[in-house]
């Protein structure tokens, strides 16, 4: 268990403390959609069935993954996705 | 027998708190709920019955103590006297035992208290006291990393801030005497209320040092006056933002830089002074590029922006007294200005010449063939200021000169002249037309021995009202 620390805000605290998450987009059409396997062992075959979903909609998809699901994603990884897709989806299967 | 009890507050390090452990345990014999605090050492006084530790030095700071030995008297639960080292006739009077400590010396001064030692006073009011803060706390783990979570935030301008813990904020605060919940104004674009603490929060994260308070709180007012229109400084795609100077004797008290590099980088007031005032606007008002700041470039004057003016020639009118303050009252002026544009003139030798040379390098702001849209600083070098000074002409005169030399004919300035499509109204070809209206014109004086070169600051393109957008200056106090 670790300890909190604590600062004080310097906002005028209109928004609240905890982040809203961001709005999803309105539509997948002229995207790409990442497809992220974090590693564990069948995620592949659920990935694989998203995107067969995704295809059939004519939505473009790149496949990214982790090396191994006991390490974060590495920056590069994580740039990469950033820079090739609009929508990442992470995937949990096992 | 009155219901009494008595403490004492010693710490094992102080001479005095070891030449009055036998008055301590005589004091500890007699019983009455005698307690010694002890401040490093829980097994002294040796031989005394209720020492109390106090290492974390909570009772020491809920008591006051800035003295050990301090010899305190309850009754009924509160104190009714205290007295600081040992003196003899004060802890006998006290302690209602006249022959107290028989044997020592009447007096010996006592040592400073643990609870007071430089730089732990705001560490025990987080602990044990009440901070008042009204801001809220924002909880991180032990290992996430502070500047990492101001970051992810969207508090950061860019550049590291430095965490606004509780105890950083307390030694902000303690740079105004105003008090933390005074409102100092609204700030654009959300138009948040801004309170004294909410000025030290920021400030503590753009790394200021306490005593720039006064003049981070002064910046804060000048840039709410109306006149200043702030908002529409922050939401212009133009790239100004706001320049601060500073006059008076505060900019030497605060170590600002009005010398060499006094527009550039390496001095904390300069470079934090103006950076809290940019942070308030983006965290307290929400102004945020890309979103209310919509400049089309901006500037890295938008990051910070703030000098001092060189006072050392008597002879100088300072900005703040040509603007109306006394001689010796500090001040913020605070302009809408743009990065700076260097002004080289190595050859003119003459105040007539350089004056003119000068309106040449300011009719190059904005745009060369327009007129009256905007104001400018021309921060004038030492090497400059001397041709003009040794020619005997003053603040007035040289600004005089200077507006008078910008004046050309109109024909060369009209939209399409000289093929070039910008330029003032058709309609003024037949005028002599001035680069800016009267009060267009402001000089401050800064920068090293050496070096034919001024700057010029352009102003926001709104300075074409006037009336409207103008400078503001505001004293700063304490």
């Amino acid at each position: 268990m670790t300890s909190m620390h604590s600062m004080r805000d310097p906002t005028a605290e209109t928004s609240p403390l905890k982040r809203p998450r961001r709005t999803p987009p309105a539509t997948l059409e002229g995207g790409t959609v990442a497809l992220f396997d974090i590693g564990k062992t069948r995620t592949p075959e659920f990935l694989d069935q998203i995107e067969l979903r995704l295809k059939e909609r004519n939505i473009r998809t790149k496949r990214f993954g982790k090396p191994t699901n006991s390490k974060v994603a590495t920056p590069e990884i994580l740039q990469q996705v950033a820079e090739e897709a609009d929508v990442v989806l992470i995937a949990l299967s096992d | 027998m009155p219901d009494f009890s008595l403490a004492v507050f010693a710490k094992r390090e102080c001479p005095t708190c070891v030449l009055v452990e036998p008055v301590l345990r005589e004091l500890a014999a007699r019983g009455n709920g005698f307690k010694v605090y002890s401040q490093d050492d829980p097994v002294f006084p040796g031989r005394v019955n209720g020492v109390v530790d106090d290492r974390e030095l909570e009772q020491s700071f809920h008591h006051h103590i800035e003295i050990v030995p301090t010899l305190i008297r309850f009754e009924g639960g509160r104190e009714v006297a205290r007295t600081e080292g040992w003196d003899a006739r004060e802890w006998r009077r006290i302690s209602g035992i006249a022959e107290l400590g028989k044997g020592l010396p009447d007096f010996r001064p006592g040592c400073g208290s643990k609870s007071v030692e430089p730089g732990l006073a705001e560490y025990l009011q987080v602990k044990f006291g009440a901070t008042g803060f009204k801001s809220r706390q924002v909880e991180y783990g032990e290992f996430d990393d502070p500047i990492e979570v101001c970051y992810e935030r969207g508090w950061s301008d860019g550049l590291p801030v430095t965490p606004p813990t509780d105890v950083r904020v307390l030694r902000m605060l303690s740079g105004t005497t105003r008090k933390p919940g005074e409102i100092v104004g609204r700030i654009p674009p959300n138009l948040a209320e801004c309170t004294v603490e909410k000025v030290a929060i920021n400030a503590v994260m753009a790394g200021c040092k306490p005593e720039y308070m006064p003049v981070v709180l002064a910046a804060v007012e000048a840039a709410l006056v109306p006149e200043f229109t702030l908002h529409g400084l922050l939401a212009t795609t133009y790239f100004s933002g706001p320049v601060i100077m500073v006059n008076g004797p505060i900019a030497k008290r605060i170590g600002m830089n009005c010398g060499i590099n006094a527009l550039g980088q390496g001095n904390r007031a300069n470079a934090t002074i103006g950076r809290a005032l940019q942070l308030i606007v983006r965290n307290v008002g929400g102004g945020r590029p890309g979103e209310a700041d919509r400049a089309t470039l901006g500037n890295p004057g938008k990051y910070t922006f703030c000098f001092a003016e060189d006072e050392s020639d008597p002879g100088w009118e300072p900005l703040s007294v040509s603007r109306g303050y006394a001689r010796g009252v500090s001040t913020v002026t605070l302009f809408q200005g743009e990065g700076v544009q260097g002004f080289v003139d190595q050859k003119s030798r003459t105040p007539d010449a350089l004056a003119r040379s000068l309106a040449m390098g300011l009719n190059a702001i904005g745009h060369p063939k327009v007129a009256q849209t905007q104001r400018a600083i021309l921060v004038l070098s030492p090497e400059h200021y001397a041709i003009f000074r040794e020619g005997g002409w003053d603040r007035a005169r040289i600004t005089r000169e200077i507006m008078a030399a910008t004046v050309r004919p109109g024909k060369d300035l009209v939209a399409g002249a000289q093929g070039v499509g910008e330029g003032i109204p058709a309609a003024r070809a037949n005028e002599n037309v001035p680069k800016f209206y009267e009060d267009g014109l402001m000089i401050v004086r800064a920068g090293g021995p050496a070096g034919l070169f001024s700057a010029i600051l352009p102003g926001w393109l709104a300075g074409r009202n006037r009336l409207e957008l103008q400078p503001v200056t505001k004293e700063i106090k304490p």
